[in-house]
């Protein structure tokens, strides 16, 4: 399985995915810059966090039009798999490729801490090796996450199951005070309707080896790999 | 020159936290008949040539597609110093003009 990891001006996890792809899960995994306009025939694609462009305008506004982005919204027309994690879920709203968009946090406060994440739909191609609510502790680092749509759209994303991540209490439970950035419905992590582009804001690339505290995003690489049929043992 | 301005604010129905925060530092400063703040942002764009009817709809995919989100934002765009009632301003415009003097007149 190939993957690409993109790099914008100003990308700052990209490092962290590649590590996690190429020396944790022994991957086959290259960086694409953001002015290319090839993949490389990647079957899935990391769109990193980071503060593209500056966050100039806003998250991810500019980062929409860099040549890449053509070719990502290809890949993702065709099924390939596309991952935005924290900027990259900012891009891929912009882009249009999932709906909604993350703004400033309620709180106004840049939140970096492990949080409690709790899975909502296992049956993906990013979570089958998760449970059904099982909570998972992933780092988040944003000022600008707190996810927005209207009712409709809310309604729509919860009834095609495509919420698959939310920000919860360590015992699984929505509180209100279990909520970061005021993310209506407790929003984390979204996948569009056809189930191959997922955005969420925590990283699960810097949570996917115990000596960093913790393995639980790793999960969702591995998830990614069984939908490809990348037997276990090769992942590992 | 064709000098376009554009000013993008935050939709009514969202959550605007530095509009909140500005809010409260202005009651801080004692204005205390402040109802409420709404940042946003003011943008200058500065064409070559004359012919505003030749870079209208153009102008108008800026601030579509770029400059303003329509999931949170609003947008109002003035072409040499006249503002735009074409496509998506139009409505954004509108709604600036809804005073609430203007409601009571038209009951």
């Amino acid at each position: 399985m190939r993957w690409a990891v993109l790099q914008f001006p100003a990308s700052n996890c990209d490092q962290d995915a590649f590590h996690v792809l190429k020396n944790v899960l022994a991957q086959d995994v290259e960086y694409v810059w953001h002015k290319d306009s090839s993949l490389s025939g990647a079957d899935a694609i990391v769109v990193p966090g980071g503060f593209s462009y500056g966050d100039y305008l806003r998250c991810g506004a500019i980062a929409r039009f860099s040549p890449i982005m053509s070719a990502v919204k290809e890949a993702a027309a065709a099924g390939k798999t596309v991952l935005g994690i924290c900027n990259g879920f900012q891009i891929l709203c912009e882009t249009g490729l999932l709906p909604g968009v993350l703004v400033r946090n309620t709180s106004l406060h840049f939140r970096c801490e492990t949080i409690p994440v709790r899975v909502e739909n296992p049956a993906s191609r990013f979570t089958s090796d998760y449970l059904t609510g099982q909570v998972l502790h992933l780092p988040i680092a944003h000022g600008e996450g707190h996810y927005v749509a209207d009712e409709a759209t809310l309604d729509s994303l919860f009834q095609h199951k495509q919420v698959l991540f939310t920000y919860s209490d360590a015992q699984g439970r929505n509180t209100p005070g279990a909520n970061p950035n005021g993310s209506q419905r407790h929003i984390a992590g979204i996948c569009n309707r056809a189930g191959n582009v997922l955005g969420l804001m925590p990283h699960p690339e810097r949570a996917s080896e115990k000596i960093l505290g913790s393995a639980d995003g790793l999960g969702l690489f591995t998830s990614i790999l069984a939908s490809h049929g990348v037997p276990q043992a090769q992942a590992a | 020159m064709i000098r376009a301005q554009v000013i993008v604010r935050p939709r009514a129905s969202i959550f605007d936290p530095q509009g909140d925060a500005v809010g409260r530092a202005i009651q801080h400063l004692g204005v205390s008949k402040l109802k409420q703040a709404h940042v946003g942002k003011f943008i200058e764009l500065e064409l070559e040539g004359d012919d505003v009817e030749a870079v209208r709809g153009q102008l108008e995919t800026i601030c579509k597609d770029l400059l303003s989100n329509p999931v949170i934002e609003d947008y109002v765009l003035t072409i040499n110093g006249k503002e735009d009632l074409t496509g998506l301003a139009a409505s954004a415009a509108k709604l600036a003009k809804r005073s609430p003097k203007a409601k009571k007149e038209k009951a």
